[in-house]
Formats: structure tokens, C-alpha cells, sequence
């Protein structure tokens, strides 16, 4: 208050004509102000939200470094990693020989795989779930075979997989499917089981027709529960594929590890974990976000 | 006068296994074209069920629910039914809603520009129009409730057929709504048939009373006419000879002579 006071008292005394001056000063300097109040709680927000998580992750690498920096050590630290793997840190998508490539392009591969299986599953999870949630006994009936199958790991389908296929490439997205497949058929399942008395007796009273009320009443109402079940599946089909790919080689990410391995260079495969994880993440919010967009409003109150 | 809805001698047992449970016996009632009918009786004695039989979401045990001489044996938009809990379809906005009972039920009859008036329209009778693009959880309960009779009555019923419409709203509110059914009611006559747990609203709105005995095996008590001269207003009768006696005959009816007894 007291800054604007005097701003327009030295712009009196600047211009001559002064009336006109101080008329407009202060104005853009309202405006400002204004700028600056809208701002402010944004970059607060922001600065929450980050400074936090930056803080914490900083001192996890210097406890890290103080932990494995002596001569000797198992692990490499946060410096040798630096030194050793900066082109994969700094640069995703250099290609410097057919297996000389950047960490960007081969996410990109395992991503390509996760979304034939994910895609694949998610549409035969969700149909078939919305059959065997029309059906009490085929619920009752298939639930528990569906239960035990959700617990085999993704690797145990592998040899079953190749033996089936022949090939490593279809096996892997096989795998990714049949991981990622249970919770969406279960979870459609039972959105369609909970679709509220309410809702089928307005479909009732209007006359509904089969095609009608599965766009119109089932699918909005299960909506909530297909979005869990496909938001379990894509992590499902992340873990899936980075076990499937050291074992059936290529280009992914998962065989990059492996490779790494064989060759000792430990601080690539530290970096290869830090990429699987941000792209998990990533993925995870992005099918949350997707569910949140269509589902908005969906949730009964 | 012709029996517009003929409710001939319904019985009503639900089962489940072995065990089998009475609900309703020996129910019978006429109602007339553009009558107004309240339904009245204490929790549990099979309000609900009887409405759920004349709307055909459920089916009769024994007897028959006539609507102009034929059977009604499932449901259909020309008995639209006002839910206990509106039940609105919380993904669709306020217009949306009334709008999928409209495309439904005019598909073939009303070209796209006379539904969206006629959709407008219903929103205005109930005057939510204001609110037509918000979803139903943006809207409070007395507005859901109307945009639910707003549906109800854009399927342009034969009967309406409301279950407890204002069971869950505060008194104002209620009143409120209350004027404007007795509204679309002078305007539309339709016929209405109504369940209530309010004797002031059941006298208020009703050309005839039915009260019901208590279940197991409920049946039709007692049926009380109000003859009082409409339009009716809520503040005049208050002192009204024919109004405190009719709320008397049901409050007789319900505390004295089919008092609840509560199953211990
Ligand atoms: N589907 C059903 N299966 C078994 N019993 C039922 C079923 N529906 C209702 N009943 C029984 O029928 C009786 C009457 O139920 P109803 O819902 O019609 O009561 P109501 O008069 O509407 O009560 P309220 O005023 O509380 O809404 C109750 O004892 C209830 O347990
Ligand atoms: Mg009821």
C-alpha cells in the first residue's frame, strides 16, 4: 500500500502533465498485483508438492553414496553411476549401433508389447466379465477358478507360453495378457453385479432393449469398478513384462537388465530400475486419470 | 364410472427356499381415471410391494392388476414411477436423464426438435430448467426428487405412480412440492397413486385414502374420501371441519385401531 503510495508520488513529480500519469499508474500496477495473488498460491501448491519429494530423494542418494562410496563396495554409488552411465542418464533416445541404443527406445519396445497384451486383455477381460456378471452361476462357478489362476506368477506361464507359440515375441505379450486378464474379468464382474436395483428398474419401466441398457446403464455404472480392474492390469502387465523380456531377449527393457548383468555393468541396470519405475508410475496415473475422466460423476451419491 | 385400474383380488408371497412370507392378501381397488390415491399404512406392510405390482416390476401370487381391462403383467413407461430415492442416473446431467425416458418412449412419435421442448418443458413444470446441464450430484435432494417426477412425467403415463416422493425431505421443501404436484395434477389430471407415511400429506393431496392393515398378510383396512373442494390450500384448511376430520378418521386408523406392534 505504502510502495504504491509513493511509486505515485514520484511519478508526479516525474511527468508534469501529472494528473494523467497518476490516473493510469495505478492500474497496471493492480493488475500486478492480481498476477502476483493468482500466482501465489499456485507456486505454493507446487512448491509442496515437490520440495518435499526432492528433499527426501536427495538425502536417500547422499545416504546411498555414504553407504556403498568406500573402495570395494558391491554396489556402485550415486558418483559411479554418474560417471559410468551418464549417456543413459542424460540422453533416452541416442542410437549409437543396432544394440548401442538409448534406455527411451527400448521402453518404447516393452511399451509396444504391454499394449498389445493389456489392450488384448482389457477387451476380452472386460466382455467377458460382463457376461459372467450377467449370470449368478457362471459367477459362482468361475470365481474360484479365476481366483486361483490370478495367483500364478507371470513367469510360470512363460514355458507353457513357448511351447504353445514357439516364439519368444508372441509368448511375451501372451504372458502380459493372461497376468493382466483376472482383475479385469473380475472386477467387471462384479461392477455388473452391483449395478444398483435402482438403475434396472428404470431401464424396466422404460423398456430398455439389451443393446440400449448395456451402453446406457451397465457400462456407466460398472465404469468405476472396469477402471479398477484395468488400473491393477496395467501394473500387472508392467511387472510382467520386464520378467518376460530378460527371459526371451530383444530389444526391451527387461532383456537390457538381463544383458547388463551378464556384462557386469550394474550401474546401467541402476538406471534401468529408475526408468521401469518412473514409466510404472506413468502408467498407472495415466489409466487412473483416463478411468477419472470417463467416471466423472459416475459414482453414486 | 368405468374402473380405469382394477386391482382384483391380489395376493403376494415372496419365497425363498422353503420359507415362504405372506406380504400381501386379498387386495382389492378400483381406481378412477384422474384420481388422486394415497396409499397409507405403517413401515413394512407392503406399500412398496403393491406399488411394485401395479408399476409390473413385480409379479402378482394370485389375482390381477387391471389397466383399462387388461392385464398388467410387466413393466412400461405408460405407469412411470417416481422412485423412493429418485433414481437418477448419477453419470447424466439433469436434462440427460429426463432426456433418456423421452428418446425411449417418443422415438418414433416426436421429431429431435419437439422432444428437446418437451424435455424442456417437463424441467419447467418441476422448474428445474435453471439446472438442466448440472448432474445430479450438483443438485440437492428436493431437486432430485422433482427432476424424478420431471422423468416420471415426461413418459406422459397413464398413471404416475409415486413411492414415498417426499419420504426424505425436510418439511419446507416438502411443502413445497407438495403444492407443486397438487399443480401438475390440476393441469395434467393424471391419475396418481401415492404412498405416504404423512397423514397431513395424504389428506392434503388425496381424493381417496387407502389405509392398509398391518403385515404379515396386509390387506386394504379401510378407504377414507376426502371431500374437500379443490384447489386446496394448505393454510385454509388447517381450520377446515371436513380436513381435521379426515385427518382424525386416519390417525385413528394407523394409532388406535391398527397400531403397530413392534415384533420383539
Ligand atoms: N423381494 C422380497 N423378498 C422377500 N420379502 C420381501 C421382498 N420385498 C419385500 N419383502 C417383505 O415384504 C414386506 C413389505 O415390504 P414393503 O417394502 O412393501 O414395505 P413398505 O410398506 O413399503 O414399507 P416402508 O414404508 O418401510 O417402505 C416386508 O416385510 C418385507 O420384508
Ligand atoms: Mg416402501
Amino acid at each position: 500500500m505504502s510502495m504504491t503510495a509513493l511509486d505515485g508520488d514520484s511519478d508526479k513529480k516525474a511527468a508534469k502533465p501529472g494528473a494523467a500519469v497518476i490516473s493510469f499508474s495505478p492500474r497496471p500496477r493492480s493488475m500486478f498485483d492480481s498476477f502476483v495473488a493468482r500466482l501465489a498460491p499456485n507456486a505454493r501448491r507446487v512448491a509442496l508438492n515437490v520440495v518435499p519429494p526432492l528433499v527426501t530423494f536427495l538425502i536417500l542418494l547422499l545416504i546411498w553414496q555414504l553407504a556403498f562410496g568406500r573402495a570395494g563396495s558391491t554396489l556402485p554409488p550415486p558418483s559411479k553411476v554418474w560417471s559410468e552411465a551418464r549417456d543413459l542418464i542424460t540422453d533416452p533416445f541416442f542410437v549409437a549401433g543396432p544394440q548401442d541404443i538409448g534406455l527411451g527406445w527400448r521402453v518404447l519396445t516393452s511399451l509396444q508389447r504391454v499394449a498389445e497384451g493389456f489392450g488384448l486383455a482389457a477387451i476380452v477381460g472386460v466382455l467377458t466379465g460382463a457376461l459372467i456378471g450377467q449370470s449368478v452361476w457362471a459367477m459362482r462357478g468361475l470365481d474360484p477358478i479365476f481366483q486361483v489362476l490370478r495367483t500364478v506368477p507371470p513367469l510360470a506361464w512363460l514355458p507353457i507360453a513357448l511351447a504353445a507359440f514357439r516364439d519368444s515375441q508372441p509368448s511375451a505379450i501372451f504372458v502380459i495378457f493372461i497376468t493382466s486378464i483376472w482383475p479385469i474379468i473380475i472386477n467387471t464382474a462384479v461392477g455388473i453385479r452391483n449395478i444398483p436395483q435402482d438403475y434396472r428398474n428404470v431401464a424396466r419401466v422404460l423398456q430398455l432393449n439389451q443393446v440400449e441398457f448395456f451402453f446406457k446403464i451397465m457400462a456407466p455404472s460398472a465404469a468405476p469398478y472396469i477402471f479398477t480392474g484395468l488400473r491393477i492390469g496395467v501394473g500387472l502387465s508392467w511387472l510382467a513384462i520386464v520378467a518376460a523380456e530378460m527371459l526371451t531377449g530383444g530389444v526391451g527393457i527387461g532383456f537390457f537388465i538381463w544383458d547388463a548383468w551378464n556384462s557386469s555393468r550394474l550401474s546401467d541396470i541402476v538406471v534401468a530400475l529408475a526408468y521401469i519405475g518412473v514409466v510404472g508410475f506413468l502408467l498407472d496415473k495415466i489409466v487412473a486419470g483416463f478411468g477419472g475422466l470417463v467416471t466423472r460423476g459416475a459414482s453414486p451419491t | 364410472m368405468s374402473a380405469y385400474l382394477k386391482l382384483d383380488h391380489i395376493d403376494k408371497s415372496f419365497s425363498r427356499g422353503a420359507q415362504t412370507t405372506e406380504v400381501l392378501r386379498d387386495v382389492n381397488l378400483v381406481i378412477e381415471n384422474g384420481e388422486y390415491v394415497s396409499i397409507i399404512g405403517h413401515s413394512g406392510c407392503g406399500k412398496s410391494t403393491l406399488l411394485n405390482l401395479i408399476a409390473g416390476l413385480s409379479t402378482v401370487t394370485n389375482g390381477g392388476v387391471l389397466l383399462e381391462d387388461r392385464e398388467v403383467n410387466s413393466p412400461g413407461p405408460e405407469r412411470a414411477v417416481v422412485f423412493q430415492n429418485h433414481s437418477l442416473l448419477p453419470w447424466l446431467t439433469v436434462y440427460e436423464n429426463v432426456a433418456l425416458a423421452v428418446n425411449k418412449v417418443f422415438s418414433g412419435k416426436k421429431t429431435r426438435a419437439e422432444r428437446h421442448a418437451w424435455i424442456m418443458h417437463n424441467l419447467e413444470l418441476v422448474q428445474m430448467a435453471h439446472a438442466s446441464d448440472k448432474r445430479p450430484s450438483e443438485i440437492s435432494g428436493g431437486m432430485k426428487q422433482r427432476v424424478g417426477i420431471a422423468r416420471a412425467l415426461a413418459m406422459q403415463p397413464k398413471i404416475l405412480l409415486l413411492d414415498e416422493p417426499f419420504g426424505a425431505l425436510d418439511a419446507l421443501t416438502r411443502a413445497h412440492l407438495q403444492d407443486s404436484i397438487m399443480q401438475i395434477h390440476a393441469q395434467l389430471g393424471n391419475t396418481m397413486i401415492m404412498i405416504t407415511h404423512d397423514v397431513d400429506e395424504a389428506v392434503l393431496l388425496s381424493d381417496r385414502i387407502v389405509m392398509m392393515t398391518n403385515g404379515p398378510a396386509a390387506t386394504i383396512g379401510e378407504v377414507l374420501p376426502v371431500r374437500l373442494p379443490r384447489p386446496r390450500k394448505r393454510l385454509e384448511l388447517v381450520t377446515d371441519r371436513a380436513y381435521i376430520a379426515a385427518r382424525e378418521a386416519v390417525l385413528k386408523f394407523l394409532y388406535e385401531r391398527h397400531r403397530l406392534v413392534e415384533a420383539a
